[in-house]
């Protein structure tokens, strides 16, 4: 889960970590009501699970009710990287001195949380060059690692022992809620020489879902991920016309990457894992089938003991059934392929030897 | 580190040379018992099952079911136990084996909390143990041993090394490998987790020095950067055998989580161009789909002749 930034500030709150009033909204009426508790100058910021929203528009000051009416509906109107705004956060004008960056993030290669400091906040993480870096195995950090970071940082008195308090509550907050990725950017040095978070970041371990009940009100799920979920199924939803099915992550996405080299436009990602049988066809179709954008199917199966006669009758029933009316592109491995290949022959859903050969065919089929 | 083959074939005056034990951990559930079945049938030998509450049962009528990993262990002496236990249940399964003497453990569980993988892992580096997984179609040498849940037909022997992320992905390239005539002489599955018990790099040295090795082939998807750093060590030791690698994913959007939990890009980091430039960076070309592989490694070859 990639939780929102007013979602990741309730967790820092729980935590104690220091932060600037505010209030989230969804509509403009509610935000009304946050504009006069909180009283101006305060910022509006674009609640999106994505990166770079200052770039695109999505964070605005505002200085009176004039500017508030205008920039409110403006920023609840953006699309941020296909993102749309999922609420506004009104948030107090800070007074800055200066910004820092502080993170803790699952090393991947080295197989431990990591902290990232660096005196320059404010900023994407990556363009930094000077980062402290720190390996802390299981996440646990001590007073005393924390203390060397905040000597690095060159931070000194209470704004040390700040952010030592800072970093430990982070790293707790962390290893408790199972987080890939916990980070505070900007942390701000203030006029009057306290430390706040001023933006936060919080990406939760999925697989960890089963032990966190406390956190499935921020699980963000349409009604056919839902059911996608329920079935085993893996799926992204694209904004092409071609939906995408096929059995394994991997294979999937290399197909996506093979149909976008030659022009097609992905719907989805939709991956009905490891066998294939003609139940989660099926339910694969089904799930499809609401999706209204989709032109095309394009199908491409690995079935080591699949039997593709198992696959060619979820499609057969889903004509029968008037589940779906659309051309289907499938490629097929597997056993008993030429007697699938028969059974379709009068059907919408053409079998080819090759993903390639299915691609060109769907390519051109959609477009016409 | 310790020797996989040593593991999985042994030295050819052991008693059990080739036909090393291994045990089923969840062998009756619905999963488990059709994957010994398959992997009995491909030669391996399931020497021993354990589910709780089975124990003293038979499996298929010869398999020997015991309550715990220990009493498997001790009836069979078998170093090499495969899990297939539901994700929330790996934690424990994993920490017995390892605590009752196993030293290679094949995790297959998809959505296990990458927490209780690293408590695993942390284990396993204590006892000196390899953990392949989790998230993992498992580890063969084709027409030897199977431990896993691969179809057998992709395979044949021969003499290229197989490192994927990527389950379906591993048995397409195989198979056109196997139809252009090159036999695989390993196949490991790193898995599609964010932490693995066997990274890209560690599988890599596994290989590296298999005497006859004419080739590898690298399956690598976005996320994370294990691809980069195999990349770096193939140019630090100057690795000479022909490679190609492939890369899935790339052009799938950002910050989402593509089917496997370790296949997401995050700003820059796990993005496939990070990937590729670092392949060709060390003179290793990056197939643009599954087919081109073989293409790919023959023209590496001629090269290299």
């Amino acid at each position: 889960m990639h939780l929102l930034e007013f979602q990741a500030k309730e967790l820092f709150r729980e935590y104690g970590i220091n932060l600037l009033p505010s209030k989230a909204s969804t509509t403009i009426e509610e935000g009304r009501k946050h504009a006069k508790e909180l009283g101006y100058p305060f910022v509006i910021k674009i609640q999106v699970p994505v990166g770079g929203r200052g770039k695109a528009g999505g964070i605005q000051k505002c200085q009176n009710d004039d500017e508030f009416e205008l920039k409110y509906p403006q920023v609840l109107g953006l699309t941020i990287k296909g993102e749309k705004a999922r609420a506004i956060l009104l948030e107090k004008m800070a007074d800055i001195k200066k910004e820092l960056y502080l993170s803790l993030f699952l090393n991947r290669s080295k197989r431990c949380y990591t902290i990232i400091a660096s005196p320059e906040g404010g900023v994407e993480i990556e363009s930094v060059k000077n980062q402290i870096i720190k390996e802390v195995g299981l996440g646990d950090v001590s007073e005393q690692v924390a203390r060397e970071v905040a000597k690095e940082m060159k931070l000194e008195g209470t704004l040390a022992d700040e952010f030592v308090d800072i970093l430990q509550k982070l790293a707790k907050l962390t290893v408790e809620k199972e987080s890939e990725l916990t980070e505070i950017n900007p942390l701000a040095i203030m006029q009057n020489g306290s430390l706040m978070a001023l933006d936060g970041k919080f990406v939760t371990d999925d697989n960890s879902n089963f032990r966190h009940d406390e956190l499935q009100k921020y699980q963000e799920k349409t009604e056919i991920e839902v059911r996608a979920e329920k079935s085993g199924f893996s799926l992204v939803e694209l904004d092409g016309d071609i939906a995408v099915v096929g059995n394994g992550a991997g294979l999937v996405m290399s197909t996506l990457d093979m149909l976008s080299d030659n022009g097609g436009k992905p719907a989805c990602f939709l991956d009905v894992g490891g066998g294939a049988t003609t139940e989660s066809v099926y339910e694969a179709l089904t799930l499809i089938s609401k999706m209204s954008r989709v032109k095309g199917i394009l199908v491409n199966l690995y079935g080591g003991i699949v039997k593709t006669t198992v696959v060619a009758e979820a499609f057969l029933k889903a004509y029968d059934d008037n589940l779906i009316n659309l051309p289907v592109f499938a490629r097929l491995k597997g056993t008993e392929s030429e007697k699938a290949k028969e059974m379709l022959k009068e059907s919408r859903t053409k079998i080819y030897d090759s993903i390639e050969e299915a691609i060109n065919a769907a390519v051109m089929g959609i477009k016409k | 580190m310790t020797d996989i083959f040593k593991l999985l074939r042994g030295n050819p005056d052991d008693s059990d040379y080739k036909k090393k034990g291994v045990i089923v951990q969840g062998i009756t559930g619905a999963y488990g018992s059709l994957h010994a079945k398959n992997m009995m049938a491909y030669g391996t030998n399931v020497v021993a099952g354990v589910t709780p509450g089975k124990g003293g049962q038979k499996f298929e009528g010869k398999v020997p079911i015991y309550n715990t990993v220990k009493e498997a262990v001790d009836a069979s002496d078998a170093k090499i136990s495969i899990i297939f236990v539901p994700a929330k249940f790996f934690l424990g399964a994993a920490k017995e084996a390892l605590e009752a003497g196993i030293k290679l453990l094949v995790a297959i569980p998809e959505h296990v909390p990458i927490r209780d993988t690293m408590e695993v892992i942390d284990l396993a580096n204590k006892k000196d143990a390899i953990i392949i997984g989790p998230n993992t179609p498992g580890v063969m040498i084709p027409e030897l041993i199977k431990i896993g849940i691969m179809p057998p037909m992709p395979f044949k022997a021969g003499k290229i090394a197989v490192l994927s992320k990527s389950g379906t992905l591993l048995y397409e390239i195989s198979d056109a490998l196997t139809n252009a005539g090159f036999g695989q002489s390993i196949t490991i599955g790193v898995g599609g987790d964010p932490i693995n018990g066997t990274r890209m790099i560690d599988a890599f040295d596994m290989v590296k020095d298999i005497p006859d090795l004419e080739g590898l082939v690298v399956i690598g998807e976005i996320g994370g950067d294990s691809e980069e750093i195999l990349a770096q060590r193939i140019i630090d030791i100057g690795f000479k055998k022909p490679t190609v690698a492939y890369i899935a994913g790339r052009s799938a959007p950002k910050e989402k989580r593509m089917g496997h939990a370790g296949a997401i890009v995050m700003g820059t980091y796990g993005s496939a161009e990070s990937k590729v430039s670092m392949f060709n960076k060390a003179n290793i070309p990056v197939a643009n789909r599954p087919s081109q592989v073989p293409v790919l490694l023959a023209g590496k070859m001629q090269q290299s002749d």
